[in-house]
């Protein structure tokens, strides 16, 4: 009983790390349609960010948290303006491409600023130990993450749902070409969409830093894991992003604690077996 | 007579054949000579780029030729390395020819295999199938240990004189010209395939595959008959580099191996045989120099050099090459 309830916990958070990363993927590519590999690039900048920033800097955590978002947006508003809006509406073999070169540049540029080594993030005093939730205790750490993990899918859906930029991007995701006509600002909503998915990319690379530790090949490690959350919960969709995330992050970590000599294999498998399955996603929508 | 494109073409198959393969077929010959003589103490490097030349190869008939995104294409090779490693090492099959063939054999089957799987779905959910079938071949393959020799290589793979004549020398000469051999055999056989009208067929399903479908012809057979096809081609290329190397390890299975390959094709060019043997070419020989200086140097080079070809040569160095020469041909003739 006690394995059961800390691998659910340890899975819970997991899960709730992966869904701040992926969700931001799924928005751009519901909405814009670009296969961005590079995203787990731009998790990995942030984690960079705030640990130079907790560590070199002396700050304290919240204040790491919000240079590494704040940065990463900075550092990702070029990258929108000159490479990603040549590849909307390209073909998906192009924009992997130009995504995956992105990230080599990427890690290449990481390693040299860098180094090649792990990098931490310190926690605060408050953060760090056990708490003790009555029938026993769990890492504090863990409680944040699945915390954050939560907070952000409530305020993207309402954000989504009951916004009047929410009405406009639901608007330019179902027929661009037609919010346009209506007067919708379309170049500004996917601007807008693509700082929030970066910025809520480098939040999950921070604050997921104890769960996926940051190094240069971050960005190709765990890339292939974003990619599969939002191809299972279907591009665009918050609940599917959340029911996949926790699905997928119950099925590695019970893997890892019960199996570890079989590595991924089991993850794998379960990825294959969805996909077949609902090959739109667990909630996507007909194209 | 004029083919379906509207070329005039001799109608005897010989001559066609002739025709549409001999240049390329002696421009190999002739580079893998050059090769040989001038670069004697890199032939270990220059037999690597042949057997990941076949990889390159069978990733252009399926990505190339039928517009299938794949970044799990290095499962068709390993297959074939581990078949022919496998068939050596528990079962005695040592002759060089024969690893081969079952190789090959592995590789169509793990082609089948993988494309049944990966043909299910498109687009992203397309591209996350075919990841997830290499890391499951990759982690199958670790796990068979007993079978695979696990995370330490599959060691102990002695091939027999080639022909029962020349022995596998140490400075890999045989290896060498056996792996030129084969590639003229496989590429005269590609360009009689992809000049066919199975051929043909797919480059209309990369077209526009509701046509085909239209047309009453079942767009899932061509692909996966493709696939079986790229699965033989891709496993020759690991029973070569399993027979040259004497050595089976798991990067032959693994998701870089996949990426790169994706990478050298795109660089030479899709939907081209000399493409891909341009892009191979070129990418393994700068990788040597590049990457013994500093990995990481070279990993930001070739994000550098991915954006550039999407931005400026979006048909790969071959491919611009091409329609450069065409353009100024139709200059001078104006």
């Amino acid at each position: 009983m006690q394995t059961v309830l800390s691998v659910a916990i340890d899975a819970l958070a997991y899960g709730m790390v992966l869904f701040v990363i992926s969700i931001g993927l799924s928005i751009t590519m519901g909405l814009m349609r670009v296969v961005n590999l590079a995203h787990g690039a731009f998790a990995m900048i942030g984690g960079y960010l705030a640990s130079y920033a907790a560590r070199d800097l002396g700050l304290g955590y919240a204040a790491a948290l919000l240079i590494a978002v704040i940065g990463t947006i900075i550092i990702a508003i070029p990258l929108e303006r000159f490479l990603y809006r040549r590849i909307y509406g390209a073909p998906e073999l192009t924009q992997v491409l130009m995504t995956i070169g992105i990230t080599f540049c990427i890690i290449g540029i990481a390693n040299f600023v860098f180094g090649p080594t792990l990098k931490t993030i310190p926690l605060p005093e408050t953060l760090r130990g056990a708490t003790d939730v009555g029938f026993r205790t769990i890492a504090t750490h863990r409680i944040f993450a699945i915390a954050i993990g939560a907070a952000i899918a409530v305020l993207l859906w309402c954000l989504v749902e009951k916004t009047s930029y929410g009405i406009r991007l639901r608007a330019s995701v179902d027929n661009s070409a037609m919010a346009a006509a209506l007067g919708v600002r379309t170049e500004l909503v996917y601007a807008a969409s693509f700082a929030i998915a970066v910025g809520l990319a480098a939040l999950g690379g921070a604050v997921g830093a104890e769960l996926l530790p940051v190094e240069p090949y971050y960005a190709l490690r765990y890339m292939v894991t974003f990619l599969v959350v939002v191809s299972i919960g279907g591009s665009g969709s918050i609940g599917g992003a959340l029911l996949a995330s926790l699905l997928l992050g119950a099925i590695d970590t019970t893997g890892r604690y019960f199996a570890p000599e079989y590595g991924e294999f089991f993850f794998y498998l379960a990825v294959i077996v969805i996909v077949a399955v609902f090959p739109r996603g667990l909630a996507g929508r007909r194209a | 007579m004029t083919d379906v494109l509207g070329r005039d073409r001799p109608a005897d198959f010989w001559s066609r054949l002739k025709e549409s393969s001999l240049p390329g077929a002696l421009a190999i010959f002739v580079v893998g000579i050059a090769g040989f003589f001038l670069l004697p103490d890199n032939l270990a490097l220059l037999t690597r780029i042949i057997a990941i030349a076949f990889l390159v190869l069978s990733l252009d008939l399926v990505t190339g030729y039928c517009g299938v995104a794949t970044l799990g294409h290095a499962a068709l090779f390993g297959a074939g390395a581990y078949g022919a490693g496998i068939a050596a090492v528990h079962f005695g099959v040592t002759d060089p020819i024969a690893m081969t063939i079952v190789g090959g054999v592995s590789g169509a089957i793990a082609g089948l295999v993988c494309g049944s799987v990966i043909l299910r779905a498109h687009g992203l959910p397309q591209l996350v199938l075919s990841i997830a079938v290499i890391h499951l071949f990759h982690e199958a393959a670790n796990k068979a240990s007993s079978w695979t020799g696990g995370s330490d290589g599959l060691s102990g793979i002695m091939p027999d004189p080639l022909l029962g004549l020349f022995e596998f020398d140490l400075w890999g000469k045989t290896a060498y010209l056996y792996g030129i051999g084969l590639l003229l055999v496989v590429f005269v056989f590609l360009r009689m395939i992809v000049h066919s009208p199975f051929g043909l067929m797919a480059r209309g399903v990369r077209e526009d595959h509701v046509r085909v479908a239209a047309m009453g012809v079942s767009v899932h057979s061509v692909l996966l008959r493709m696939y079986v096809l790229s699965g033989m081609v891709a496993g020759i290329g690991g029973a070569l580099s399993a027979v040259a190397t004497q050595v089976v390890g798991l990067d032959s299975l693994s998701f870089t191996l996949s990426a790169q390959a994706l990478v050298m094709l795109v660089v030479g060019g899709t939907g081209s045989l000399y493409g891909a043997l341009i892009g191979t070419v070129l990418f393994l020989f700068f990788e040597d120099v590049v990457s013994a200086a500093n990995p990481f140097h070279w990993l930001a080079i070739v994000g550098a050099l991915l954006i550039a070809v999407v931005l400026f040569a979006p048909r790969g160095l071959y491919g611009t090459a091409i329609s450069i020469i065409r353009e100024r041909r139709k200059k001078s003739a104006a």
